[in-house]
């Protein structure tokens, strides 16, 4: 037990990364899946999955060798184990799931980069011991799911008028087909870190 | 002329009509954080294109020649990552050494590219699109460098003239960061369909 820099109580550990450092909503961090796979909830889910099983096998890994871990060496050692585990979450999917796999295409590989993984390698897992670290990847995944989740659904109500295959808004409701492009990803994004602001009366991204 | 037509329509179609910024979400989180000044965002997008040509052709080569031949597709993403980190190591390295002005320009961001998406999104989707020859892929990973260059620069100069504009307090930074850029996606969307 070298190096135990961070170590939060295990309450903490957990609900940090759900809402009060949630990595999409409050760090803005990794935000290309969010944006990319919420055209609607099934696939979001399924993302938000394959990030939390990255996250915990990729922090459990991490945090038992973090006592042989060279500095410079560090953030090579990080992506070589993401990568492992991002190649076993994908073939899972294209197995069990080709559906899916086919919908996520390239986004499912590209979980390797994705900013919240080697972040929370870097800043939790390196320097914790093994039961933080579950609880803080269980903690953060949660988070990011909620937030892909949450934009998935207003996206897919606005842009279809269903929610996961049933019908939810009036007969008459026209469907705003730009919800479903790039540019109903970003705008949604956007106003809800704006609301979201302007309810709690804070704003960490004002310069 | 044939040769000259497929460099034309790739770089055209990687630019413009699938712009990785625009249409695929690749590179978002510099293109949020990074842009606030057109001069850096210039050096970011050059070093980007930089690195993306050489791993692109990298990977399309260790792809078609290594893995391919020996039925190694399993381990495709890792030998992505290393090809990529190792580009990074060896571009930050001759730089430094053999030009140093430039090292001073955009040095800084090098360590970064290896973990952005427009990087390791590119050697995916040439792999995915089934390209089959060198050029193709040396123009598209090219032309994805060049298009995120275009976008970072389009939104440092936004955010150079938003800086000015009287903001809700609630929307400044993030938010409106977003809804701009959604904006520009909207303008970028007249170029869809173009090109197949």
């Amino acid at each position: 037990m070298a190096n135990d820099a961070y170590q939060p109580s295990l309450l903490d550990a957990l609900t940090v990364g759900i809402w009060r450092e949630n990595p999409t909503f409050r760090l803005l961090i990794g935000m290309c899946p969010p944006l990319a796979v919420s055209t609607a909830v099934k696939p979001a889910l399924t993302m938000g999955l394959s990030v939390i099983f990255v996250l915990i096998c990729s922090n459990l890994v991490i945090s038992s060798m973090r006592n042989i871990l060279k500095p410079h060496l560090r953030i090579m050692m990080f992506t070589l184990t993401i990568a492992t585990f991002v190649t076993i979450c994908d073939l899972y999917l294209r197995a069990f799931l080709p559906d899916m796999s086919k919908i996520l295409g390239p986004y499912v590989p590209l979980i390797i980069v994705n900013c919240i993984i080697i972040f929370r390698a870097e800043a939790c897992a390196s320097k914790s011991g093994l039961l933080v670290s579950l609880l803080d990847a269980i903690g953060t995944g949660t988070g990011f799911t909620i937030a892909i989740c949450i934009l998935a659904g207003i996206r897919e109500i606005l842009a279809t008028g269903n929610l996961i295959g049933y019908r939810v808004m009036p007969e008459a409701f026209v469907p705003w087909l730009a919800m479903q492009m790039p540019v109903g990803a970003f705008v949604t994004l956007g106003l809800i870190l704006g609301l979201s602001a302007a309810l709690t009366g804070k704003n960490k991204g004002a310069a | 002329m044939d040769k000259f037509y497929v460099i034309l329509v790739g770089i055209m179609s990687m630019v413009l009509i699938n712009n990785f910024v625009f249409t695929k979400f690749l590179g978002i989180c510099p293109y949020l954080g990074v842009s606030g000044r057109i001069d850096t965002a210039f050096g970011m997008g050059m070093a980007v294109t930089f690195v993306a040509t050489l791993s692109g052709t990298l990977t399309w080569l260790v792809d078609h020649y290594i893995l391919m031949p020996n039925h190694l597709e399993i381990t495709r993403y890792i030998c992505y990552i290393l090809i990529i980190a190792g580009a990074v190591q060896l571009v930050e390295m001759y730089v430094r050494r053999f030009f140093p002005a430039l090292y001073d320009t955009f040095g800084v961001f090098l360590p970064l590219i290896a973990t952005n998406c427009v990087i390791l999104g590119v050697c995916l989707f040439i792999n995915i699109w089934g390209i089959d020859n060198l050029l193709e892929a040396v123009v598209l990973s090219a032309g994805a460098g060049l298009g995120f260059a275009l976008a970072i620069c389009i939104m440092a100069g936004i955010r150079e003239d938003l800086v000015l504009a009287d903001v809700p307090e609630a929307f400044q930074g993030a938010p409106i960061t977003l809804i701009t850029a959604g904006i520009l996606t909207l303008a970028f969307m007249g170029f869809a369909g173009m090109i197949k």
